[in-house]
């Protein structure tokens, strides 16, 4: 498998047949809307938690991390500092560095386009990009995902931050609660395996423990330690063949979200030229499987 | 430090460790062991956020309010598999709606 990868790297969907262009176009642009209606979430929470709609708009185009995002405006609604926010985003986008290892193995690009893909290492498009049968294909699923995802996360976030300034009170319109429910749908495809919920009791334990007794924010910092220990501890034998812990990203179930958005059609999914043979059973299995708990 | 210093240094950092990925070679790939922690970190911290927002009060330490019940309904929604734009609308909805009858 050796196709013009470094030739047509970008957004551009040259080197594709057109039932496989179509596949991937439609795939990426679904997972696109899908991931960019729940903007709306973030531009009112934004506003909620006293950011003005402008240092809201700003998150979503300059950060562009979904998860981040949250925890950063999380964090400063519930009181904390600026520095215990920026930390706490920063350490939830640690796994974007992951991705960007994994991606830039079938991406090639250079010079700008590198820093564009770098921007546009997220969730979505790692996962759409990996799940693909080719190295061109999963080029294009990359870009193409992203892309469709930057332009309705930044809309959406726009349109929920001028919707929640209008709305008043967050309290009233149940927004606070509207942010816990937001992170537990983020949490909850990654708690699949063995070692993520002995990591989540930690963490609640950790939380319960300290929030008493320090400032706003940091119970968050101190829950980052159940991972360390949990990671650190030798690996219980999982349940299912799949124990790496949401990686590839196992969060963004791509397959359903397309067929949520599209019907019930399902992507057809080559596996004659597999990228990288002990990853593709992974990305199969977080890709079909239906809740496996 | 001003919440716009803070937005953006937040968003430089996040730059910053996408950028890494794609910079570092991949033969330098950390060991298993940091790599099981860093698959861990966004359970803990998701985790963590959960709770936070769910139980902290406005003057510090923990409460029990109508957010309670909007995170069961969150969390019901999800068994049910509802798409997340649903989750967070239920969620938000069954706390107002408490509120609105005069529950806390």
């Amino acid at each position: 498998m050796q196709p013009a990868a470094g030739e047509a790297g970008g957004a551009a969907t040259g080197g594709l047949d057109a039932r496989t262009r179509t596949a991937v176009l439609r795939q990426a642009w679904s997972v696109g809307i899908a991931t960019g209606a729940y903007g709306i979430s973030f531009g009112a929470l934004g506003v909620a938690s006293g950011l003005d709609v402008w240092q809201t708009c700003a998150l979503s185009l300059l950060m562009f991390t979904g998860g981040s995002q949250f925890a950063f405006v999380g964090v400063i609604g519930a009181g904390g500092t600026g520095v215990a926010a920026i930390a706490t985003a920063t350490l939830l986008g640690v796994r974007n560095g992951l991705y960007g290892l994994q991606v830039s193995e079938f991406l090639h690009d250079r010079g700008w386009q590198r820093g564009v893909a770098a921007h546009l290492t997220i969730d979505e498009s790692t996962a759409v990009g990996i799940a693909q049968p080719t190295v061109r294909a999963s080029q294009v699923g990359f870009w193409q995902t992203g892309i469709a995802v930057f332009i309705f996360w930044n809309l959406f976030t726009l349109a929920g931050a001028l919707l929640g300034n209008a709305l008043g009170d967050p309290r009233r319109w149940g927004l606070d609660a509207a942010a816990a429910a937001a992170f537990v749908a983020l949490l909850w495809p990654r708690l699949r395996s063995r070692d993520a919920a002995a990591t989540a009791a930690a963490a609640v334990v950790l939380t319960v423990v300290v929030a008493p007794w320090a400032p706003a924010g940091i119970p968050v910092l101190v829950a980052a330690l159940a991972a360390v220990a949990v990671g650190l501890l030798p690996p219980t034998p999982s349940p299912s063949p799949a124990p790496s812990p949401s990686f590839p990203p196992a969060e963004i179930d791509v397959a359903r979200t397309t067929r949520r958005a599209f019907g019930s059609q399902r992507q057809s999914r080559g596996r004659a030229t597999p990228m990288e043979p002990e990853e593709r059973p992974n990305a199969e299995a977080s890709a079909d499987e239906e809740h496996p708990r | 430090m001003t919440l716009w210093v803070a937005v953006l240094a937040g968003c430089a950092l996040a730059y910053l460790t996408k950028l890494a990925g794609h910079l570092v070679p991949a033969a330098k790939l950390e060991g298993r062991r940091m790599r099981r922690v860093t698959g861990l970190l966004p359970v803990a911290l998701l985790t963590s956020l959960v709770v936070v927002q769910t139980f902290a009060a406005s003057g510090g330490g923990l409460s029990v309010d109508a957010r309670v019940f909007g995170l069961g309904a969150a969390v019901l929604a999800l068994v049910l598999r509802a798409p997340f734009i649903v989750v967070v609308v239920v969620g938000a909805a069954v706390a107002a709606g408490l509120r609105a009858l005069g529950w806390s």
